[in-house]
């Protein structure tokens, strides 16, 4: 659904996007991560055709961005969900969306079916003649998303959408976004928040001017090796010491009732662990694992390309 | 460029401008002062002096139907530099320029909803300052002076395209400015000319004839010309995302 080959965009002498080379397919929620000034919104805007790109191409539903009338075809085919919510504040939530969709070319019916639908899940229906600028910032965001719905388009792109919300209201905002992959639209979502890349996105690529990686977060959790397991028994006895000796851990520390060991692939090397120590009488009582995850992949890539 | 897209645009501006009472001061009071205050007040001084001979109040009216093209002027200030400021304060240009619409249309949007409120008011006013006057030139002159082919001239040539020049001078002024008070006061500097051309009349440095009208149109109408393509360049969407402040 989207595709780009070597996409390119420089400020003056700054190169904003370096080579950007990537593929969404369709029905996908690809999370585009990257600490700030990334140029995830310097691409988001390249793909929307806002602003020309340097060198490099890319195709968004097969039209190739960087001419006059696959513009036009490329933004009906997108909605928007813009860094800044960018509403009418003087007018309703009902006018605002009203309007996008006459700007899409919907009829009068297709708008108000798809605003009552829009405003229905999004729980605004019942504030749709309230100003928006009267809204509170999760409200204005949910407001935000339901016009870049208002034409029903294929792709939905994000940028930081639950930048500023509560955590109920990203949660809400997360949701809303899963229930719109059951609707087959292809999503690319502009974040630094970890979190909710590896809770919803089926792909993440982690940015920083170029791309540094990409693939499914728990694929890319391991390429930052180093996570530990951390095992708290009722009490360390000897024989536990001895038969864990046995297997040979890495690292093995014991500190109190608490020992810790390198893992590398914790679903197929805790299980044993956790057996020798029952068969010599040990009482487990939690298991975690802890340290490397996505942040630390992020944050090593993201450190080691500043 | 489709009409219809940029009549859009316009529709949702006057929307909007339904609900801000700062944008109709202007609208409304340059227009009722011009239309109705200066009459009465010239009606006023007329009755105690015990009359105005014929020349002077022939004068009076011609010059001071100038007034109605820096209505013209300063109107359009107003409105264009609030509805793109407004735009960019609350952001709301972006979501629009994602939209499929060209950056012609959405600029034809923002000039037609400047243009057609200043064309409204400015017209309705003209209508009430003829209608009083001629009370006056019915009573100095014996015959009514309005309407006539000059003041048909000023307000039908002149005015459009001195409203025009406002409109596409805010525009380039909102680029670069962030809040609409400093809009308004740098666009406030369009004035100069017509107050140019009023100080002249006065002066007798020229006579506002028909000739003299039409040539200041067509002066006007090749600097709207020119300045249509300087705004046509400030309003693309890159600029409006990367250079604008
Ligand atoms: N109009 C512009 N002129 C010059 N440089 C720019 C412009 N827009 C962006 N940049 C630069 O390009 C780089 C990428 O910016 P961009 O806004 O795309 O980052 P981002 O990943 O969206 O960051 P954030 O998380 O803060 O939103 C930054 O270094 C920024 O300073
Ligand atoms: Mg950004």
């Amino acid at each position: 659904m989207i595709d780009t080959e070597g996409l390119t965009k420089k400020f003056g002498n700054l190169i904003a996007v370096d080579k950007l080379t990537l593929h969404v397919d369709a029905g996908e929620i690809f999370g585009f991560l990257g600490p700030n000034g990334a140029g995830k919104t310097t691409t988001i805007r390249m793909l929307c055709c806002l602003i020309s790109k340097t060198s490099g191409t890319a195709t968004i539903g097969g039209y190739e961005i960087g001419n006059k009338e696959n513009s036009l075809k490329i933004r009906k085919l997108i909605g928007l969900v813009p860094d800044n919510v960018g509403l009418s504040e003087h007018l309703s939530a009902y006018d605002n969306l009203n309007f996008f969709g006459k700007i899409y070319d919907c009829t009068e019916a297709q708008r108000k079916d798809s605003i009552k639908r829009v405003l229905e899940m999004l729980g605004l229906w019942e504030k749709r003649h309230v100003l928006a600028g009267t809204y509170s910032k999760g409200m204005k965001q949910k407001l935000a998303i339901a016009r870049a719905l208002i034409h029903d388009p294929q792709i939905l792109i994000l940028d930081e959408p639950t930048a500023n919300l509560d955590p109920e209201a990203s949660k809400t905002v997360r949701d809303f976004i899963l229930q719109l992959k059951g609707e087959k639209k292809t999503i690319f979502l502009n974040t630094h928040n970890l979190d909710e890349a590896q809770r919803i996105c089926d792909r993440v690529g982690i940015m920083n001017t170029k791309l540094r990686a990409i693939g499914k977060p728990q694929d890319l959790e391991p390429m930052a090796s180093g996570r530990k397991t951390v095992i708290a028994l009722e009490q360390v006895t000897d024989d536990v010491v001895k038969a864990l000796k046995k297997i040979a851990l890495k690292n093995l520390t014991v500190e109190g009732n608490t020992l810790t060991f390198d893992v590398f692939d914790p679903d197929k090397e805790n299980w044993p662990v956790v057996e020798t120590i029952v068969q010599v009488g040990g009482h487990v009582r939690t298991v975690n694992v802890v340290g490397l995850d996505l942040e630390d992949t992020y944050l090593k890539l993201v450190r080691s390309s500043a | 460029m489709r009409f219809s897209k940029a009549w859009l645009v316009a529709t949702r501006d006057f929307k909007v401008f339904s609900k801000q009472k700062n944008i109709w001061y202007p609208i409304i009071v340059f227009p009722v002062v011009i239309s109705v205050l200066f009459p009465v007040v010239l009606n006023f001084s007329l009755s105690r002096n015990g009359g105005i001979p014929a020349a002077v109040l022939l004068e009076l009216m011609n010059s001071f139907s100038l007034f109605f093209i820096i209505g013209a002027a300063f109107i359009p200030l107003s409105i264009a530099s609030y509805s793109i400021v407004g735009e960019k304060v609350e952001k709301s240009l972006e979501p629009l320029l994602a939209a499929p619409l060209t950056d012609g249309e959405i600029l034809l949007g923002k000039a037609l909803s400047a243009l057609l409120p200043t064309l409204v008011a400015m017209y309705a006013a003209s209508v009430v300052f003829m209608f009083g006057m001629d009370q006056m030139s019915f009573a100095t002159l014996g015959y009514y002076y309005y309407p006539n082919w000059t003041i048909g001239t000023l307000l039908l040539v002149l005015l459009p395209v001195a409203a025009v020049l406002s409109i596409m001078f805010s525009i380039i002024v909102s680029s670069k400015v962030n809040d609409v008070r400093s809009a308004t006061s740098f666009g406030a500097l369009v004035f100069f000319p017509f107050l140019g051309i009023y100080l002249a009349s006065m002066t007798h440095i020229i006579t506002l004839d028909i000739t003299t009208l039409l040539i200041i149109a067509g002066i006007i109408f090749v600097v709207d010309v020119a300045l249509f393509f300087v705004s046509t360049a400030t309003f693309r969407r890159e600029e409006i995302l990367t250079k604008w402040k």
